[in-house]
């Protein structure tokens, strides 16, 4: 048995004959699709190394089956940035190093990019903590994680006044 | 050549180093272009998913592989009943980094989770049903996990080949003399280093050769351990390690699901991807092993030490030795005319433990942290009082001079930076505007500063511009950037100017990364390459009569910039390519080593010290603990990326943090599983536990550590950190920490 979806991922729609109604989002995209820049830490949702965009949510691929996201948009890290350059909150993860070894990296930043399109404005550093704490980073780098989200929550909600 | 290249004396670094450089591997990992091992996926591969036992100790009776076969998509299923033979034995130690490996040579069962079956199938989805399907049936034995029921021991070595019992001065007579004496037990628990990235491998045979994706910390050095199971060369044993996603000690050490991917890979004539869940995490990949320290200080009026003992049981597997060699921590801190410092062991039914930041320095520095402060109330001082009393101005362990110690500025700075002066002696003297117990706690940070051995080659282009290589690890401390950083110096070239390729075990050697030495060891290599390229430059300028430098003495002409300059006469100058296009080379290469020769590691105690100062708040009613600030200051020699080493300094608080306050993990005593083998139920600092932190750090020349003046900065701030916060939790609550982590209901 297949099953038939249509996905768009980082604006490219995909016709789908899945084979197997287990994959999940997240193998769907690293193993079928070949977008590996998104992460598995713990398959559990726990650690939010997987986290994606759909539909303009922030969610943990890991914990969707493939099958039940039919029609979705959905935005990886790969498909962040725009054309000529890097998303704001990847410039501000750069200049603050807020990463270390990369792993939880591309979690971290569609995680900030989908908690700053819930309207985090980035004036209260406590509120990003939190918002952030779905997001696991064993190297720590969470000072440097939570003044790049603050920066771009601050930029976005500049230029959006503008 | 000469064997060693490596300059004899403090150098000059040029203008790269000491620059506060932005990650050049960053854009690869903002954008998910860095690949890590598990997302390769060459043509035909297979996946592997291994069944693990589900009881602490006993044996496998059976396993259900037919129900595994019949899976759509299960390709072969490998069991001690038809697992092929190996060359190496892998309940034989053959090298100081192979600890005794689970590869199912028995059905027997040592702890919970060891591989007991691989499953090869063509889906992750087939694979992991398969290995569930396996369903095994286990013959139990009783467990023993805990110091209660583990089996005692005698320590022939602790850590890696280090001695069980060191011991200075005569500690009777110390005792004696002391004016009081504080005795302090404390235990920690297992810890799991959790890296983000779960152990994986990609691994594949080409014409004889083991190809291998694997995040690995000592790609070369790691080569023999794979070839040896396998009757193959070192050689032909090709590892590709370019990011490591965290490794904290846990990927330096050859694992068994490692060698079971190589042999599905060999037998199956295919590809083969294994990557560990996060439950497997716990378990054939080493973890930090639990201690119950005991700690005896012995003071005089003053609140000088007379005597110091520290002993520690620490746990172990049942069937190989790795010790946390926590008591040493003692040796090296404070001084005292007596110490020592001894350690037994505890044989649990457990994997085995290995490294894991800071091994030894952080569960001993936790204790001895707590135990200092224990001590300072007995003596009625200020805990930085009390640790400025006995501060060491030699190494109390061997005498021996420090190479470079500024411990006394790290405590100067770290406490006006936290405002330490003022600080109420009586615990539960301070609250905060929302009511809560206040506290401020401090605690002296430690860590060696070793050496391994690393190669490196520099290899001048026609263009100008140079190739750098060698095989260092970048876990995300920023191997990346800093060893290039140093490299171009060594060169007299401007970062840009510079291909640095590196995480392939095909370059030369580049040594470990661990111990906090790998800056310290890669970038004395890269320096010293690079040197013997301009050297050779150099030569070739001023010996060339069409070379404005002819005649010039070698000592005469500097290297910056990508030109050859005479000192004092800039107007005397020519470009790099131009030198070589007149010799006609295309390229020119020149060699580095990296070590520490015996002489000058016999000659100087060699750490980085530091000081890290806590404040928590205490609800008094729930008492649920936060740690509202962390300030560190830190002594680490020369840093040579200012931005990343802060990173790495962040890093170590954030896990000192986490060692305090929540890591532990816990056994089911009947069956020997755990019970919270996951980021849920294991837990690790996340963003909202974090409030403020600060990590400064303080100038300091070292002209005897290495020509480069490096020290390492990985594993210094856990040290110091957790007795800090435990100190403050003293301070808010007047409740001594026992054992960690510190919990609610130790308060209570």
């Amino acid at each position: 048995m297949t099953f038939s979806i249509t996905l768009t991922v980082n604006g490219t729609p995909h016709h789908l004959a899945l084979d197997d109604m287990r994959v999940t989002l997240l193998d769907l995209l690293r193993d079928r699709l070949g977008l590996t820049g998104t992460k598995k830490g713990c398959d559990r949702g726990q650690c939010g190394a997987c986290t994606v965009l759909v539909n303009g949510q922030r969610l943990n691929a890991c914990l969707a089956l493939a099958v039940q996201q039919d029609g979705a948009e959905i935005v990886t890290i790969e498909g962040l940035a725009p054309a000529d350059g890097l998303h704001p909150v990847q410039a501000a993860f750069l200049e603050h190093d807020a990463f270390q070894c990369g792993y939880c990296t591309p979690g971290q930043i569609m995680s900030a990019a989908g908690l700053i399109a819930e309207g985090e404005d980035g004036a209260d550093i406590e509120r990003i903590r939190e918002g952030m704490s779905g997001n696991i980073c064993r190297c720590g780098a969470y000072r440097g994680i939570s003044l790049a989200v603050a920066e771009a929550a601050r930029k976005a909600k500049t230029e959006a006044g503008a | 050549m000469p064997d060693d290249f490596a300059p004899a004396s403090h150098v000059r670094l040029g203008s790269n180093s000491g620059q506060p450089q932005t990650r050049l591997d960053g854009l690869a990992k903002i954008t998910g272009q860095a690949t890590y091992a598990a997302d390769n996926a060459p043509e035909g591969m297979l996946w592997a998913v291994y069944a693990g036992a589900p009881a602490g100790r006993g044996r496998v009776a059976s396993l259900d592989t037919g129900a595994a076969l019949a899976h759509p998509g299960v390709v072969h299923v490998i069991t001690p009943q038809n697992r092929a033979e190996l060359q190496q034995d892998p309940d034989a130690r053959a090298h100081v980094f192979a600890w005794k490996i689970d590869i199912l040579q028995s059905e027997t069962i040592r702890y919970a989770g060891a591989p007991v079956a691989l499953v090869l199938a063509e889906t992750l989805e087939a694979a992991t049903e398969g290995a569930r399907l396996l369903a095994p049936e286990v013959e139990p034995l009783p467990v023993r996990i805990g110091f209660d029921d583990g089996e005692p021991f005698e320590a022939a070595t602790v850590g890696i080949g280090a001695n069980p019992a060191t011991s200075v001065g005569d500690l009777e007579a110390g005792f004696a003399a002391a004016e009081r004496i504080t005795e302090v037990e404390i235990e920690t628990p297992p810890q799991y280093h959790n890296a983000m990235e779960p152990h994986a491998i990609v691994a594949q045979w080409q014409d004889g050769r083991l190809v291998i994706d694997t995040p690995n910390q000592a790609i070369v050095m790691s080569r023999p351990l794979f070839a040896e199971y396998f009757g193959i060369a070192p050689e032909d044993v090709h590892i590709r390690s370019p990011y490591l996603g965290g490794g904290f000690g846990s990927k330096a050490i050859l694992n068994g699901p490692q060698i079971l991917a190589c042999l599905a890979a060999r037998e199956t004539g295919r590809p083969v991807k294994l990557v560990l869940s996060r439950a497997q995490m716990y378990g054939p990949v080493g973890h930090r092993g639990a201690t119950r320290q005991t700690l005896r200080l012995g003071t005089d009026a003053e609140g000088r030490l007379t005597a110091l003992a520290h002993h520690s049981v620490s746990a172990t597997s049942s069937f190989d030795d790795f010790l946390e060699p926590a008591a040493n921590a003692s040796l090296n801190t404070y001084a005292s005319p007596a110490i020592s410092a001894s350690h037994s062991g505890s044989r649990w039914d457990i994997g085995t433990p290995g490294p894991m930041r800071a091994p030894g320095e952080a569960t001993g520095s936790a204790a001895l942290e707590c135990a200092m402060d224990e001590a300072a109330e007995a003596a009625g001082l200020d805990p930085l009082e009390f640790r400025l009393r006995n501060y060491a101005e030699t190494d109390p362990a061997t005498g021996r001079a420090f190479s470079s110690k500024a411990l006394r500025e790290c405590y100067r700075l770290g406490a006006e930076r936290f405002g330490w002066a003022g600080r109420p002696m009586a615990p539960g003297q301070m609250r905060d505007a929302k009511g809560r117990l206040l506290g401020w706690g401090m605690g002296t940070s430690l860590f060696p500063a070793p050496m391994s051995q690393a190669l490196a080659r520099a290899t001048l282009r026609a263009d100008g511009s140079a190739l750098v290589e060698t095989a260092a690890a970048d876990m995300g401390q920023g191997a990346w950037t800093a060893l290039a950083q140093i490299a171009a110096d060594g060169l007299g070239l401007d970062l840009a100017q510079v291909e640095f390729r590196s995480g392939d075990s095909e370059l030369p050697d580049g040594g470990v990364a661990g111990g906090s030495g790998h800056t310290a060891t890669a970038g004395s290599a890269l320096f010293s390459a690079g040197q013997d390229a301009v050297a050779q430059l150099v030569r070739l300028a001023v010996e060339d009569p069409a070379s404005p430098l002819h005649g010039a003495g070698n000592q005469a002409v500097r290297a910056q910039g990508g030109r050859l300059m005479l000192e004092g006469d800039p107007s005397r100058s020519e470009s790099y390519a131009a030198v070589l296009a007149r010799a006609g080379l295309e390229t020119l290469a020149g060699n580095g080593r990296g070590a520490r020769s015996p002489e000058a590691a016999g000659a100087h105690a060699m750490f980085s010290h530091g000081a890290v100062f806590a404040e928590v708040a205490v609800d008094p009613d729930l008492f649920q603990i936060r740690v509202t600030r962390l300030v560190g200051a830190f002594a680490a020699g020369r840093i040579i990326n200012p931005r990343l080493a802060e990173s790495q300094l962040f890093g170590g608080m954030v896990w000192g943090l986490g060692f305090a306050l929540q890591e532990e993990a816990v056994h089911d005593r009947r069956s020997g599983r755990l019970v919270n083998g996951d980021l849920a139920g294991y837990h690790v600092p996340v963003n909202a536990d974090l409030a403020s932190i600060e990590a400064l750090t303080v100038p300091e020349e070292d002209p005897f550590v290495n020509a480069l003046g490096v020290k390492g900065v990985g594993e210094l701030g856990i040290t110091g950190t957790v007795g800090a916060i435990a100190n403050a939790v003293w301070h808010a609550t007047g409740r001594r920490a026992r054992r960690f982590p510190v919990m609610i209901e130790d308060l209570l």
